[in-house]
């Protein structure tokens, strides 16, 4: 971000883009796409940035002290960690240090800035302009926005919110405003935010102040609306709206509650009370409390970090196996893939399995038989310039008939009640005692037809300004960059296996955050069939043999699905295998079977309140049963626990046991000399990534105000976001459920590659390399040379040692169910 | 056996769960989540197999007169059951609902904390739903009645260090208390219609209904009234809707139970229940029927605005109540149970579902899209339609309806004793409550005209003090003291109406000086070691001192007439010494009552609930065992 080069000059525009930078970036529930929640101090190092957000505005970043101190106590924080860092920091006056992480207790509370102008309304004039403004404006913001739960929609139709608020007030016998001089100035076409301000504030220096704690007393609402501003393409129903309309309006209304409660004739907050914009952004001073916190946080991540590396270093230099795999399977990086691979490589060693974003590098736009909209299945900065459009013979839609509105009206309602009220309860005792699918659930494999056909290549039509379908040439490029960027370019199996992964579940608003990232929060089932169709055109195979990457003929690629709630999975296309392979595919399939099982038992050890004492066919079913209870908070845990991405050969890691905790990227530094692939995958991985980490840290630091709180009291507003109760500001994060088991910690980027090659690559790409210049992700290469780990520190790379030792295990089996807590590395032999 | 004995395991087997969940300590998840299920499915199967013999009887209505808890030579307390076609249908449906909503929670409540508190709180709900529903009188439905109140805001505020779901707790409870006065104003007279405690048999006497009428009609005109108002405020009726949507803070299940089904169906219930003493009386069946008409259209239309899935439930589920209230009042008490049961379950379900909205919505909204068609109309009716959309956004003014009708006007007289303190109000209290005692003891002859009106006098000096306690934001002290003053007042002012027995007096006085001391107590240690003195703001101190904060709620209970303090039953006898004709003593003795009540609960949700003290305290469930994290404290607001 670029700060004020112009010190003391906050223009309207200045403020108003300050507003959008800081407010939260979160799109409407159908949209939900991980990013990190503090991205609008990006630019500042993380501690510092944490500093800066809490003075500003009072989130936490870090764990109260007694936390850092249990969590020292259980172990989960290594004292050689501690004095590893203090040692590093302080370098002789560890031990003073020590001293104060351990006993000394730090006050360390300090009142966020924003907010206390404003509450001069209270304190001083004593009245509470929130309870009165608030509700009315939530109110009129989701009722204008609504998707779709009012039965009479918004009554006016104009360009904008403030428009139609205008509009209303012309066109009706009721009054939006009570007092003469707000309803007149609502009825001014030519309105400008600064007359407002000037009756509220009075002291143009406070404008921006005064705006900053206006908009964070609601930062839910201000921030759907600075989104649907920019990307108003999230509604379906399109409703135009801007922050500034929205701040207009807030004006009038706080001027018409003053108004009705003094009469005309009251001072403005500013001119008794003046506070300067600039002291606002002001850069906070770093205290010995929050370097206390600082080397807590820091030992607690390194505490597990260490492990991983001394597992790194543990892993024996593989012997080559010579020849062609089994088969090989591309998973997507997600960290709920890492538990997979490693089950179906212990089933069958002989198969090669591969880490590479879920939309298998083609990007598109995908519109599904009866569809009005098309949506990106991508990842969420990249915007397509194609369409997939599905064209399938099925039925339209499971309803479920206790959404229909009848029920709300008066005379339908009358008939619905006795009638369907009693049909309510059985569907209630059934779906308590004996949970099944139904229509009110999202299941991963809903979302494409399995038996329809996809408009894959060009036939010279476009829509919307897309392409429809792709033509060879493209076919190819993407072909090859998805195949050059994992090293996958000889020795291929007849089988290669493209697998998206999606997730099912019930009763759960944040539903679009449990599938593909990388598929802008769709499932991955239609980018792993488009790429396999892809990779197996003739046509395409020619132009990449060009290239030189020659696929032998008897090779065959195949799409597939892996629900991640269900552990279970589909194949698409099967009926185009070869006859020899449809032989080899069915013995495969048992394989991925037996894997997802056992995945399913290591998925269980984190479900609380599920039995453990099953045979697995048993257990895999009650995990099953999550996706559609009513009751189940937690279907899945979802990126929970995630702390490590690790962009390598699977040789460099394998046996390696992450618990679930790694995203891993496939790539074979010998394969990219020049980095061209790494520029790509890092590009990739420090937002997706980074993002879904910061989300969760965050989520989890601070659950009232990054996250959204506990999800039992949501309530749906207007489709677009959850509220608590009926008057709240809307949530933004991820629900407390999501996040409970999540240890706070950043992710460790670890690479595969020559360090300088690295280093040149990081600082070609400035959005890449400030992710790791400022410490949002931890960042660390292995030189596949010397086999030495070095750790990025002060724009340079620094040799590290690794403290632990690594157990070795025999059977991971035995080890899976004995607790649910996080598991140290392991480096296992067996299942 | 006698069958009407079974009536007992209703009532008992959900009050042994409910002490049973209390003593399960907080850790033991699974154990707390079994209590509730079983005692909701043994009730349920007791209800069940109870049904079968009371089918082998012909269904024919049974009464229990249970225990007497007091008695002097006029007046009589006593519990009382009662069973009949009404009661068996609420009985089935409650036990059906929170036999599957505990089901539920046992998993969706997983690792939140207050899992306890939940279950707890549940139980203790479904035990006054029992009470309510299966009450012989009226004595034995208001001890119910009270038990639903309380709980209900205990579960609105079960995010209780949250500032909305206090504020709005508190706002349930107010409009239920309102009810109360309906349901005390109608005890009142009733006692002086029958000369006894009428049980609900009785009542259903249709002969002995009317002969006792006859040449009480005002009498029986006012007793329909106060039932009518009870009900209206348990079942959200117009002009007091407005709470209910604000119900909907605490878990998705609670807000389904409660607010979608059982609790709100309540009113239809009372008015069911006392339908044989109104049938005779038009006015008062036209009055409902209006009353559900103007619900029924009025709630529709805020339903058909509301832009979040569970008030739109809520309203649409009024919206019906509406309906019941005209059927009932039509006489059609078949239909109206069947409506409450298709009405209960539904909802319930709704409610439990309403996350699932989005996607489903959504989805439909993706495959189904239309583009909105451009209306035609004249600009008339263009006009007219958008007035009424606002006016339902603005849910017609109900709220502050309610606010400018009732509380306003008591805030304002409540203020015009803004200048006592802590220190003055025992100056011009002490010395006049001493002389009035001394003019009582002593016998003091005072004109006739005087002595009359004393009683009144001295029962608006007590509202007072109640109102001022109401408004009082400085000193919780002095907030407390008057409350507790109320009741000396209200006892002098009734025993200047009528000879009042020192048995009598010590039996309203006892509850008060014990629970009213005991809170004063608390409230002075907080000022002195916590230098919380102010109800200016929301303090949230439960979190840090959760056991003083119940010993403080129960002070609450107790100052309040609640039925753990004798001044529960010390209430109803006050209130047999007003004359029939005393209808403002009744009325001042009634609001003093209420807002008693109201004034107390604040008191505690203003010094207990609705803030959040500690930065990030999380309770983490590791292991068995748990851990708070105490982290540093916010400075006490100035």
């Amino acid at each position: 971000m670029k700060h004020h080069t112009k010190p003391g000059a906050f223009g309207m525009e200045d403020i108003l883009h300050e507003l959008r930078h800081f407010l939260p970036a979160q799109a409407p529930l159908k949209d939900f796409v991980h990013h990190n929640t503090l991205h609008a101090f990006q630019h500042l190092p993380f501690f510092q940035a944490l500093k800066q957000a809490n003075t500003q505005f009072g989130y936490q970043g870090f764990l109260s002290m007694d936390e850092y101190r249990h969590l020292y106590r259980e172990g989960k924080i290594k004292g050689v960690i501690i004095k590893k860092v203090l040692e590093e920091h302080f370098g002789d006056a560890a031990n003073e240090w020590l001293v104060k992480l351990m006993d000394e207790s730090v006050q360390t509370f300090s009142e966020a800035k924003v907010g206390q102008f404003r509450s001069h309304w209270r304190d001083d004039y004593h009245f509470n302009l929130n309870k009165v403004t608030h509700p009315f404006l939530f109110r009129m913001i989701s009722a204008y926005l609504d998707q779709g739960i009012s039965i009479w929609s918004f009554p006016v139709e104009a360009k904008g919110f403030l428009a139609a608020i205008r509009l209303i007030q012309q066109q009706s016998f009721s009054s939006i405003l009570r007092s003469k001089r707000a309803q007149d100035l609502l009825l001014r076409e030519k309105l400008e935010l600064t007359e407002l301000l000037e009756i509220l504030v009075g002291h143009s220096d406070s404008y921006g102040w005064y705006l900053f704690d206006q908009q964070f007393a609601h930062p839910g609402w201000s921030g759907m609306v600075s989104v649907l501003e920019s990307q108003p393409e999230s509604l379906l129903d399109a409703k135009p709206i801007t922050l500034e309309d929205v701040i207009k309006f807030e004006c009038l209304l706080e001027i018409d509650a003053l108004d009705q409660k003094f009469g005309e004739n009251w001072s403005p907050i500013g001119i008794r009370f003046p506070h300067s914009t600039q002291d606002l952004f002001g850069t906070s001073l770093f205290e010995e409390s929050d370097l206390v916190l600082q080397c807590w946080q820091e030992a607690f991540e390194w505490s597990y970090y260490d492990e991983v590396l001394a597992g790194i270093a543990a892993v024996n230099p593989q012997v080559q196996t010579p020849g062609v795999p089994s088969f090989q399977a591309l998973f997507c990086i997600d960290d709920r893939e890492c538990s997979t691979r490693r089950h179906l490589e212990f089933i069958d060693p002989a198969c090669a399995t591969f880490g590479t974003p879920g939309f298998f590098n083609v990007e598109f736009y995908f519109q599904p038989e009866f569809g009005k909209f098309h949506t990106k299945s991508c990842p969420a900065p990249v915007t397509p310039k194609y369409l997939i459009k599905e064209s399938a013979n099925h039925k339209k839609l499971a309803k479920d008939i206790h959404f229909h509105q009848n029920s709300h009206s008066l005379v339908r309602g009358w008939l619905s009640a006795q009638t369907l009220g009693f049909w309510s309860a059985l569907k209630l005792v059934g779906n308590v005692l004996r949970p099944s699918s139904s229509a009110l659930e999202v299941s991963s494999f809903k979302h494409m037809d399995p038996k329809g056909t996809l408009t894959i290549e060009f036939q010279g039509l476009e829509e919307n300004g897309l392409q429809v379908g792709f033509k060879v040439e493209e076919m190819a490029d993407r072909v090859e960059g998805l195949l050059r960027s994992i090293g996958l370019l000889e020795n291929f199996s007849s089988l290669v296996y493209l697998v998206g992964h999606g997730a099912s579940s019930i009763n759960n608003t944040h539903y679009a955050g449990y599938d593909c990232g990388a598929c802008c929060g769709r499932p991955g089932s239609v980018n792993a069939r488009v790429a396999a169709h892809m990779a197996n055109h003739t046509e395409v195979r020619k132009v990449l043999a060009d290239r030189g990457i020659v696929i032998p003929e008897g090779t065959q690629f195949l799409g597939g699905l892996h629900d991640t709630t269900k552990d279970e999975i589909v194949f698409f296309d099967e009926e185009v295998l070869s006859a020899s392979n449809q032989t080899l595919h069915a013995t495969h399939q048992q394989k991925f079977a037996k894997a997802l099982d056992i995945n399913s038992l290591e998925r269980a050890r984190r479900f609380d309140t599920l039995k453990k004492n099953k045979p697995l066919s048993g257990l895999h079913d009650a995990v099953k049963k999550r996706a559609f209870s009513l009751f189940e908070p937690r279907p899945e845990y979802n990126h929970a626990t995630n702390a490590l991405c690790i962009v390598s050969r699977k040789s460099t890691i394998k046996g390696l046991f992450f618990d679930r905790r790694a995203f891993l990227n496939s790539y074979d530094y010998r394969k990219d000399p020049q980095g061209k692939a790494l520029a790509k995958i890092l590009g990739a991985a420090a937002p997706v990534c980074g993002g879904i980490n910061l989300e969760y840290y965050f989520s989890r630091m601070d659950p009232d105000r990054l996250g959204a709180g506990t999800k039992l009291p949501h309530n749906v507003m207007g489709l677009i976001g959850v509220a608590n109760g009926a008057d709240g500001d809307l949530r933004t994060g991820l629900p407390y459920q999501m996040v409970e088991i999540h240890d706070p910690i950043r992710l460790m980027l670890i690479v595969e590659q020559y360090p300088e090659l690295v280093m040149e690559v990081l600082k070609a790409n400035p959005a890449t390399y400030e992710w790791v210049k400022n410490y949002w992700v931890h960042f660390v290469v292995i030189d596949p040379h010397t086999k030495a780990l070095l750790r990025f520190k002060d724009e340079g790379f620094v040799p590290y040692t690794p403290e632990s030792k690594i157990d070795h295990l025999d059977h991971l089996q035995d080890k899976l169910l004995s607790t649910k807590e996080n598991l140290p590395v392991y480096l296992i032999d067996s299942l | 056996m006698e069958l009407a004995l079974w009536i007992q395991f209703m009532i008992g087997i959900p009050l042994v769960g409910f002490l049973v969940s209390l003593l399960v300590p907080e850790r033991k998840e699974r154990l707390l989540s079994r209590v509730a299920f079983y005692t909701a499915g043994i009730n349920l199967a007791s209800v069940l197999i109870f049904l079968v013999f009371w089918a082998g009887v012909g269904f024919q209505s049974l009464n229990l007169k249970e225990l007497v808890l007091f008695k002097t030579d006029h007046f009589e307390f006593l519990i009382d059951f009662f069973f009949d076609r009404v009661g068996a249908v609420y009985v089935v449906v409650g036990a059906v609902l929170t036999f599957l909503i505990t089901f539920y929670s046992r998993y969706y409540l997983h690792r939140e904390s207050g899992y306890k508190r939940f279950f707890n709180t549940v139980l203790f709900f479904y035990l006054g739903f029992n009470i309510t529903v299966l009450a012989g009188n009226f004595e034995t439905l208001f001890v119910g009645w009270e038990i639903l109140g309380l709980s209900s805001f205990l579960l609105v505020a079960f995010y209780r260090e949250n500032l909305l779901p206090t504020r709005n707790s508190i706002k349930v409870f107010s409009i239920y208390r309102i009810g109360d006065v309906g349901l005390i104003l109608a005890m009142w007279a009733s006692h002086h219609l029958w000369h006894e405690n009428v049980t609900f048999l009785k009542l259903s006497n249709a002969e002995l209904v009317s002969e006792h009428l006859v040449g009480h009609t005002g009498i029986g005109l006012f007793i329909a009234l106060m039932l009518l108002l009870a009900a209206a405020a348990k079942s959200a009726q117009f002009p007091f809707s407005s709470w209910l949507p604000r119900a909907m803070e605490g878990p998705t299940p609670s807000s389904a139970i409660f607010y979608g089904s059982l609790s709100v169906h309540l009113g239809v219930f009372l008015l069911l229940r006392t339908f044989p003493f109104w049938e005779n009386q038009l006015t008062v069946r036209i009055l409902i029927a209006l009353m559900g008409l103007t619900t029924a259209i009025v709630s529709t239309m805020i339903a058909r605005v509301q832009t979040s899935v569970k008030t739109q439930i809520g309203y649409a589920s009024l919206t019906q109540i509406g309906i019941m209230f005209i059927e009932v009042a039509a006489g059609l008490e078949v239909l109206a149970l069947i409506h409450f049961m298709g009405n209960a379950f539904l909802r319930t379900y709704q409610l439990l579902v309403s996350p699932s909205v989005v996607a489903y919505l959504i989805r439909e909204q993706f495959y189904g899209f239309e583009p909105k068609a451009k209306q035609v109309e004249s600009s008339w009716m263009n006009r007219l339609r958008i007035s009424f959309y606002v006016w339902s956004l603005k849910e017609w003014n109900l709220d502050r309806f309610i606010n400018k009708m009732v509380f306003n006007p008591l805030k304002r007289l409540g203020h015009k004793l803004d200048f006592l303190s802590y220190r003055t109000v025992l100056f011009y209290f002490i010395p006049s409550y001493l002389l009035g005692f001394y003019l009582l003891v002593t016998g003091y002859k005072l004109p006739i005209f005087i002595h009359s009106v004393l009683p009144t006098v001295f029962a608006f000096i007590a509202l007072m003090m109640v109102l001022k306690s109401f408004t009082e934001r400085r000193s919780a002290r002095l907030a407390w003291t008057m409350l507790m003053m109320n009741h000396f007042w209200m006892v002098l002012a009734i025993a200047e109406n009528e000879k009042f027995s020192p048995l009598e007096m010590g039996m309203y006085l006892s509850g008060v000086v014990v629970f009213g001391l005991s809170g004063l107590v608390i409230i002075s240690w907080m000022k002195s070691y916590l230098g919380q003195s102010g109800l200016f703001d929301y303090q949230g101190y439960v979190k840090r001192y959760p056991v003083l904060a119940f010993l403080f709620l129960l002070s609450v209970l107790g100052l309040m007439g609640f039925p753990i303090s004798p001044t529960f039953i010390g209430e109803d006898l006050l209130f047999s010494h007003i004359h029939e004709d005393q209808y403002l003593l009744a009325f001042l003795a009634a609001l003093a009552f209420v807002m008693e009540g109201i004034a107390a609960i604040r008191i505690f949700a203003r010094l207990f609930l609705g803030f959040k003290r500690n930065k990030s305290e999380l309770v983490r469930l590791a292991g068995s065992e748990f851990y708070l994290s105490r982290v540093t404290e916010k400075s006490p607001i100035k």
